[in-house]
């Protein structure tokens, strides 16, 4: 949270909206520890990371709707998702993120 | 979200934890509490915000991950304010240190009672830059298991009574800069100063990991890089 909260207090000064992706889940191998997370803004910066770069560009795209209607999502990742052929983990793993506005 | 809060308290290297509902109904309501007891927001079900206090404030807190509570899933994060580490000496291998250790998530303050070279113009990037002697700066500053110490000045005067304050309040890693010969000179003189040869020997010297570099950028990155061993625990804290 710490490596990414100068580009938040930056983007949030800006009077940009800003999304906050954090991983809640993972099995098998996986890039990033629980609690890993990645800040969207909705003039499409992005700070720190989900994943090593496979499950981004969709966490990215996911989050433009939660910037929108602030609503939260829960998406999971992997192998054993549908998905999988477009961004399935390159490591095999698989991985839950959640995404959320943040508001207040 | 209770951003402002947490942002507040990780700033303040504060201890909390954070719960977030993950499952459909609730999906997103959540609570913060810090180990004293103090919470804000909710997770809609009272049976549920209980459990979370009670969960908290308990001696040890709760691991990072998902977890039923009452039969609901909630993400449990906790966060834990960040490791510290002094660095006795303001010399050119600490101004790369600093780089590495703030990159690597540790709070790095730079310690010096020589005011030429532990100048804000060195120490831009320093979290914090003293101008004292180590020894009595040391002494009074909390010391804890997630405190890490770096000796190079070079310069025994300074180095070895601040390393008798850390070895004797049992920090989480003690390394000293230095040859073998100056090592050894170092620790006869700790003996001499009545130190037990256990706490002596908890000293990493040579310091940092073998990547047979000599620039200073390079004994900096090598110096991180046994921190970061150490934080991990792939080497026994307080031993090479």
């Amino acid at each position: 949270m710490l490596d990414i909260l100068p580009d938040v207090d930056r983007w949030r000064a800006d009077g940009q909206r800003v999304a906050v992706a954090t991983v809640i889940r993972t099995v098998g191998s996986s890039p990033r520890p629980l609690g890993s997370k990645m800040a969207v803004s909705d003039a499409g910066s992005i700070a720190g990371s989900v994943s090593g770069g496979c499950i981004e560009g969709a966490v990215i795209e996911e989050a433009q709707s939660v910037l929108e209607d602030g609503l939260p999502k829960r998406l999971s990742y992997g192998i054993s998702d549908e998905q999988a052929w477009s961004v399935g983990l390159t490591c095999g793993g698989e991985v839950e993120v959640l995404v959320e506005r943040i508001d207040g | 979200m209770g951003f402002e809060s947490l942002r507040r308290s990780l700033l303040a290297g504060e201890r909390v934890v954070m719960f977030t509902r993950a499952d459909g109904a609730g999906l997103g309501a959540r609570m913060l509490v810090w180990p004293d007891g103090r919470a804000e927001g909710a997770l809609g079900e009272a049976n549920l915000d209980q459990e979370a206090l009670t969960l908290a404030t308990a001696e040890t807190l709760p691991a990072t991950g998902l977890r039923a509570i009452e039969g609901v899933e909630v993400f449990v994060e906790t966060f834990e304010p960040l490791p510290q580490l002094f660095i006795v000496g303001a010399v050119h291998v600490a101004v790369h240190l600093v780089h590495f250790a703030r990159r690597l998530g540790f709070r790095a303050v730079v310690v010096d009672a020589r005011s030429a070279f532990a100048t804000a113009e060195r120490f831009p990037h320093a979290d914090e830059l003293v101008v004292e002697w180590p020894a009595d700066y040391l002494a009074r500053v909390p010391l804890h298991a997630n405190t890490y110490c770096v000796f190079l000045t070079h310069d025994e005067k300074l180095d070895n009574p601040a390393l008798q304050v850390v070895l004797e309040a049992g920090v989480r890693y003690v390394g000293a800069l230095g040859s073998s010969r100056t090592h050894a000179k170092r620790v006869a003189a700790l003996r001499e100063a009545g130190l037990a040869d256990e706490l002596i020997d908890g000293i990493h010297a040579p310091i940092g990991l073998d990547l047979g570099g000599r620039k200073p950028e390079e004994i900096a990155m090598a110096i991180a890089a046994e921190l970061v061993a150490v934080r991990n625990g792939r080497q026994a804290a307080g031993k090479r």
